[in-house]
């Protein structure tokens, strides 16, 4: 059996760099406000990109249950504001679409 | 100071327990399949202490399947998480001051996950706060990854499947009651789909800098659209 040490080091090291430079930089600059908008709205486009991109790729069988669960815990959220309770839910509703539907 | 610093670390174990949820059965999934790949187990948990990404670990299984040469398989993966570098950078702009010692560790745990939730509590992000979120992260990933390679049968499928949904379950959770808060961030979160649906369809760019490129001109529409909004903050 071969090692993949070499491999998994090599990845390691190019998901580290992108992780931790912008930190070491940024914390150091004083920003335009421009830039610090920005920053502060990459959470919002990030996810929904996160998201979209879950649908967009998700395993064909998989799709139904995906779509409930993402928009019945988002909706959770919503209306009672619990993070845990919301996943939760989210889980529940795609496992029974999986059981029932799959 | 002590009992501020212990409840700081409670908030992080509270706020960062959906995180546990997603990621022990996502690296379970990764182990079993680590293990059909025939990685030793010392490789396999290798590869989830030192890369520590969810998608790369599942794309670098997939490419040594195919026989795919080592330095292809690092490119692939750094193009896949350069958008950490756009996540890291919006984080940084919220940590406070007393972290900046500790940037090369915290940094090293930043994942759309922790991302996400450290975003949503930007208030918090005190040293003990992230350092916690961060962990939990961490270890639900290392262990998950064990469990899943030397019992990974043990969890029926259609389980792990919807616990893996969990992930993006949370991100709606987390995005979708900002907006309520302000009508922008909706018309934001409308834009990026937009956006990131159509570069996807186009197929221009490879997977990962597709997802970077979507981020950057839905962050940057936004700047130039809500431009007017800066006068009264």
């Amino acid at each position: 059996m071969n090692s993949y040490i070499p491999i998994v080091l090599g990845m390691a090291l190019v998901i580290y760099i992108p992780r931790v430079v912008p930190l070491l930089l940024l914390k150091k600059l004083k920003l335009r406000p421009e830039m610090m908008k920005f920053l502060q709205f990459i959470p919002y486009t990030s996810l929904s990109i996160l998201i979209a991109r879950g649908i967009l790729t998700s395993d064909p069988v998989l799709l139904p249950a995906a779509a409930a669960g993402i928009a019945l815990s988002g909706l959770m959220a919503y209306w009672r504001g619990n993070l845990v309770l919301s996943v939760l839910t989210g889980i529940a509703i795609s496992f029974l679409v999986i059981t029932y539907l799959g | 100071m002590r009992i501020v610093t212990k409840n700081m670390v409670r908030d992080g174990l509270v706020t960062g327990s959906p995180l546990i949820l997603g990621y022990f059965p996502i690296a379970m999934a990764f182990g079993i399949l680590a293990k059909n790949t025939g990685l030793s187990l010392v490789d396999t948990s290798a590869t989830s202490i030192f890369v520590y990404a969810g998608a790369s670990q599942f794309m670098f299984l997939d490419l040594v399947r195919a026989g795919v040469s080592a330095g292809s398989i690092i490119l692939a993966t750094f193009l896949l998480n350069l958008r950490h570098m756009m996540m890291s950078a919006s984080v940084s702009v919220n940590l406070k001051e007393e972290t900046s010692r500790f940037l090369p560790i915290i940094g090293f745990g930043i994942t759309d996950e922790t991302f996400s939730v450290l975003s949503f509590n930007k208030d918090k992000l005190t040293l003990p706060f992230v350092l916690t979120v961060n962990s939990v992260a961490y270890f639900s990933w290392i262990s998950g990854t064990a469990v899943g390679y030397l019992v990974g049968e043990i969890m029926p499928r259609s389980v792990q499947d919807s616990l893996g949904l969990g992930l993006y379950a949370m991100f709606a959770a987390l995005l979708f009651p900002s907006f309520k808060v302000d009508s922008k961030y909706l018309k934001l979160s409308l834009m990026a789909v937009t956006v990131y649906v159509g570069i996807f369809n186009l197929k221009l760019l490879s997977s990962g800098w597709d997802i970077v490129a979507g981020i950057i001109i839905s962050s940057a529409l936004g700047v130039i659209l809500f431009k007017e909004d800066e006068a009264h903050e």
